[in-house]
């Protein structure tokens, strides 16, 4: 049926064109869930020709036919046999899945962190995620930078999920399954990427307006790359003399209220740490790309880009804003 | 308007099923039950885990007149039916209002310790977690003996008044059988906080 | 013979002003037309929950849309999830309850007529109450507005720091308000069933519709409550200052998850139980066999409304529970599916060897059969935890489950429309508009639900009001929005032959459908009172022993 067919056609079809599908894991924990659903996929796939081909058969074997339409067919009550077997067979089948389930449960849950683990905090907020390395000093926010990871030595990345407000949840399908970030409730979750490259995903549990615009952004570096953008991280911020004017304006209005730029007076941490705005693509957790114009339009007004976010509008006039974006713009 | 007659094969001799006031009751107290154990989950749950504030240990005194009160409100209660059912309509009368006496002391009781616990301790509804937890479910418990004793003063009001015959007795045991409901939730929430809590 | 027939002479009966005719229904006790209230108010609702359906399937129709705003769109699936569970399933499952239980075991009426009537108001209130809140939702100031918290409101997003104004309050009180007629109702139907069968039908002998009726109320009695009890929490942490959700108190969000699922997941049994019990009315009448496995049935059901009762944080698998309970929470959710597929089978197993008459209440029968087999085996993929890792808060879950409560439930419900329509109006439902209904209903539901996986699989959230580019989302949702107006359409064909039909359809007799439970033996509709007098039942199947008095079911049981 079209069902089935969608289903099973899905994988084949549709890995390709999609950047999120669950379909093309690139991580352990993601291989192995696939694993798992093709196995499960078989056996209810398996099920449900079985019992469709019954219920087909007998409606059209068993159809009322003008001829013998005036009689009652033979009045069955029940058997013991025949339910006895359809009881037994799915019970073992149940079995059967199970075990294959609980294996991969504590294969994924249960891992031992290996010495060359990376480690990161990530915080959810509403609606962006910060990311914080406590071994390396680094804190940024809504794009993740970890390295790839080698089978013969493994370098996987451990997280443990913090939240600062409500309910989210860290979803990038091809790199791992979902884990929940609860207030009060720390919890690990841990990928080891195959490849370098961009994976992307988003916050999964609802969490307020914008919860649709809480993008992640995965980059899995080479273990170079990855090196120098920690290197980069670390540093404290780019003083730019040319730009004092907008710095200014930034250190005394609200923004350091929320946002952090190391090396300065701005030390809030309701938002996302502005120290190296530049180094990332997007803004706005991946809202909009990191352009100066979108980048003015956002400190201007964030209604216009991610209506409900909770970034208000500064108000500030346009001379103002021009200088804040020109120090934004130097913040690399 | 005719109806196709069914087939009288036989006619059972004895056709007796229960009485629907008290099928009715017991599957009230089976819903309360279900939201009293939610309530003693929580509470449960968040043993030792208030953040600040006194500590169960610190404030509590275990009811134990009052305790004595309620459960004996049952045995009077059920002996008020049975005088009932024997037509002894004083016995009924007086048992009956001893209950809500007895249940009245348990309220009194309760509210004392209330009076107790906030004034004397600090400790409200939103101080920390024990008191949210506390609060709530004595507080729950509370409400359900108001409202017992508010229906057992309706019936003694009729009763009172001569309306309360031996051929009532079934509506008056379903009653008793709420206020043996609430003691029952009463041994359980002060063994949970009262014993296992501390 | 023991019963007569009592007929009022045409003459007498005078034509009524409205307003009495008003009157009478308002102030009605009679179950008959409690029912009737019940189904007409969830028909209404579920025209609103329809509507809010639309515009979601509008606003996901491509990626960055801006059909309506992110606030309106988290109202709208707030509202469509809370009013069609709440408000449209849960009434009109208890309409046809309150309808037939009575009549099937040869009663007058329910055990408690005036109980039963309140709870119906106390129903339709609630559901005003929270249509309300699109006015009043804000408090004084402000244009109000409805939830937007989700029909599941996890904490602490319904903290007052979250949720401001009183959209949420109107959310839970509405929903205490219903949660209380739901208990009043599954009181008097345990009553009834326990102590108002007429002679000679012993709990064996009743039909499986009221059977199954039993256990779902069962369930209701210690299902909705933990949703009462979880939402005077919430209350007392937002009016009274409590901390049962507060974390910063050291309290604990994952605590309303689990009082939430320990009501939501039994609380889909209790929608799925009633349509079982209409699918094990119908498919023996249409296939003219009595059903297959009677007392296995029966214990498949009790043995369902027990293991729903363990399966509950299978809603939680991505919450950050350890492998053990994870693993426990799996083989619970895989063990329902047993007795749920043994249900499938008997229903098969009634079927075959039969003389299966396609008729409208027939064709939606089998769509259940088909459409409730992938549901459950969605089900099972769901209930393996890893795969639920990616799966879960996907538009697979929310496909997964609108094919059993759309593909299932409403289909079955179509087909208890369609059977008993004609004994509650006397009327026959148009066999012609039927199929209509039907085919469209399934090629709009089909187009919708199936393709409703893949964005899922491909990664795509829940509860998002807009979607990037370029994820490969986009012409699935433009098709699953299609479907959805289709199906629109279906409805309102189906609610154009229950008007229409009233009017001009051939009367029904008695007993249309030449079936055997007591329902049939009296008029359609059924007098006041039910039966002249009380009959007395000696099989499963009374009035197949009295059309078969040679072969009674009495020799065989």
């Amino acid at each position: 049926m079209f069902a089935l067919s969608s289903l099973l056609l899905a994988p084949k079809a549709l890995a390709a064109p999609s950047p999120t599908s669950i379909f093309a894991p690139q991580s352990t924990p993601a291989k192995s869930i696939l694993d798992l659903s093709i196995f499960v996929l078989s056996i209810t796939g398996t099920i449900f020709v079985v019992v469709c081909t019954l219920l087909v058969y007998s409606i059209s074997k068993f159809r009322a036919k003008p001829a013998n339409a005036n009689s009652e067919p033979a009045q069955v009550y029940g058997s013991t046999q025949i339910e006895l077997a359809w009881t037994i067979i799915p019970v073992l089948i149940v079995v059967v899945l199970f075990l294959a389930t609980a294996r991969v449960i504590h294969a994924i849950q249960d891992a031992p962190e290996p010495a060359g683990a990376v480690e990161v905090t990530a915080i959810g907020h509403q609606y962006w995620w910060e990311f914080r390395y406590p071994k390396l000093g680094i804190v940024t926010a809504n794009e993740l930078h970890i390295p790839v990871s080698d089978p013969s030595h493994p370098t996987p990345t451990f997280l443990q999920l913090l939240s600062a407000d409500t309910d989210h949840s860290f979803w990038v399908p091809e790199l791992a399954g979902k884990t929940d970030l609860i207030p009060n409730h720390p919890n690990r979750m841990w990928m080891d990427p195959h490849r370098t490259g961009i994976f992307l995903g988003q916050c999964a549990q609802y969490c307020g307006a914008q919860h649709a615009k809480m993008l992640l952004r995965v980059s899995v570096d080479s273990p170079q790359d990855f090196a120098a953008w920690v290197r980069g991280q670390q540093q404290p911020a780019v003083q730019d003399a040319s730009v004092m004017a907008g710095r200014q304006l930034f250190e005394h209005t609200a923004c350091i209220n929320c946002h952090t730029v190391s090396g300065t007076p701005a030390d809030g941490r309701f938002g996302p740490d502005l120290t190296h705005l530049m180094s990332r693509t997007t803004i706005a957790a991946g809202a909009t790309e990191n352009t100066p114009q979108n980048l003015r339009q956002w400190i201007e007004d964030p209604e216009e880009i991610k209506h409900g976010s909770l970034m208000p509008a500064m108000k500030l006039s346009d001379q103002d804003v021009d200088a804040v974006v020109s120090y934004m713009e130097t913040l690399r | 308007m005719s109806a196709v007659a069914t087939p009288v094969v036989e006619i059972p001799r004895a056709w007796n099923l229960p009485y629907r006031g008290k099928v009715a009751m017991a599957s009230l107290i089976i819903a309360e039950s279900a939201i009293f154990t939610i309530f003693v989950v929580a509470y449960l749950f968040y043993l030792g885990k208030s953040v600040t504030g006194p500590t169960p240990r610190e404030v509590l005194e275990t009811p134990i007149f009052f305790t004595i009160c309620l459960l004996s409100s049952s045995i009077t209660v059920h002996f008020a039916g049975k005088s009932l059912d024997r037509n002894n309509r004083p016995a009924f009368l007086v048992l009956w209002s001893l209950t809500i006496v007895l249940g009245g002391l348990f309220l009194f009781g309760t509210g004392r310790e209330w009076h107790r616990l906030i004034y004397e301790h600090g400790l409200t509804i939103s101080t920390n977690l024990f008191g949210t937890t506390y609060y709530s479910l004595v507080g729950l418990h509370a409400f359900h003996v108001t409202a017992g004793l508010i229906m057992l003063t309706v019936v003694l009001i009729f009763g009172l008044a001569g309306q309360v015959h031996q051929d009532q007795f079934r509506r008056v045991d379903v009653l008793a059988l709420y206020w043996h409901f609430v003691d029952a939730v009463w041994v359980v929430v002060f063994t949970v906080v009262y014993i296992v809590g501390r | 013979m023991s019963s007569d027939a009592i007929t009022i002479p045409a003459l007498q009966v005078q034509e009524k002003p409205w307003v009495d005719a008003l009157h009478e229904w308002v102030t009605t006790v009679d179950h008959k037309r409690l029912g009737i209230l019940y189904i007409v108010y969830a028909l209404a609702f579920l025209l609103f929950g329809g509507i809010e359906a639309l515009i979601i399937r509008i606003q996901l129709m491509h990626s960055h849309n801006h059909f309506v705003s992110p606030q309106v769109f988290n109202r709208m699936f707030t509202m469509h999830g809370t009013t069609m569970i709440f408000f449209v399933a849960m009434p009109v499952l208890f309409g046809f309850a309150n309808y037939l239980v009575p009549v099937m075991i040869g009663a007058r009426d329910m055990a408690f007529p005036r109980l039963n009537a309140f709870s119906f108001w106390l129903f339709a209130f609630s559901g005003l109450l929270l249509y309300f809140s699109f006015l009043g939702g804000s408090g004084l100031y402000g244009a109000g507005n409805a939830p937007d918290v989700g029909w599941w409101a996890y904490a602490p997003l319904t903290a007052r720091a979250f949720s401001p104004g009183h959209s949420s309050d109107y959310w839970t009180l509405a929903l205490l308000a219903s949660g209380f007629g739901s208990i009043g109702t599954a009181i008097n139907i345990i009553a009834t069933i326990l102590c108002l069968r007429c002679p000679g039908m012993k709990l064996s002998r009743m039909p499986l519709f009221t059977w199954l009726n039993l256990v779902m109320a069962g369930m209701v009695l210690i299902a909705i409550t933990p949703l009462s009890a979880a939402q005077i929490m919430l209350l007392i942490d937002r009016y009274l200052g409590g901390h049962f959700f507060d974390a910063q108190a050291g309290g604990s969000a994952v605590l309303w998850m689990h009082f939430f699922w320990i009501f939501g997941h039994p609380e889909v049994y209790i929608l799925i139980i009633p349509s079982f019990a209409f699918m094990s009315e119908i498919v023996p009448v249409f296939s003219r066999k009595p059903i297959f496995g009677y007392p296995v049935m029966v214990a498949a059901t009790i043995c369902i409304a027990f293991v729903s009762l363990s399966v509950w944080a299978h809603h939680m698998f991505t919450v950050g529970m350890n492998s053990y309970a994870n693993s426990f929470f799996a083989i619970t959710s895989m063990v329902v599916g047993i007795p749920t597929g043994i249900k499938i089978f008997n229903w098969i197993g009634t079927m075959w060897g039969g003389k299966i008459q396609f008729k409208t209440p027939m064709l939606f029968c089998i769509g259940f059969l088909f459409q409730f087999l992938i549901a459950g085996l969605t089900g099972i993929m769901l209930a393996t935890a890893p795969f639920d890792w990616q799966l879960s808060l996907s538009y697979f879950v929310v496909a997964h489950f609108h094919y059993v409560i759309v593909g299932g439930i409403l289909f079955a419900l179509f087909g208890a429309f369609y059977y008993w329509y004609p004994k509650m109006t006397g009327r026959m439902l148009s066999e012609t508009l039927g199929k209509w209904n039907f085919w469209l209903f399934l090629i709009g539901f089909h187009m919708t639900f199936d393709v409703m996986h893949i964005p899922g699989l491909l990664g795509m959230p829940r509860r998002i009001y807009t979607y990037e580019p370029g994820r490969g989302w986009d012409t699935l949702n433009l098709i699953v929005s299609i479907g959805a107006f289709i199906q629109a359409i279906a409805i309102l064909v189906f609610v154009a032959n229950l008007i229409i039909s009233y009017f001009k359809e051939a009367k029904a007799g008695n007993d249309p459908w030449d079936a055997w439970t007591l329902e049939w033996s009296t008029s359609s509709p059924p007098p006041a009172y039910n039966f002249a007098t009380v009959p007395v039942v000696a099989s499963r199947r009374p009035l197949w022993d009295l059309k078969h008095p040679e072969d009674p079911d009495s020799l065989y049981e």
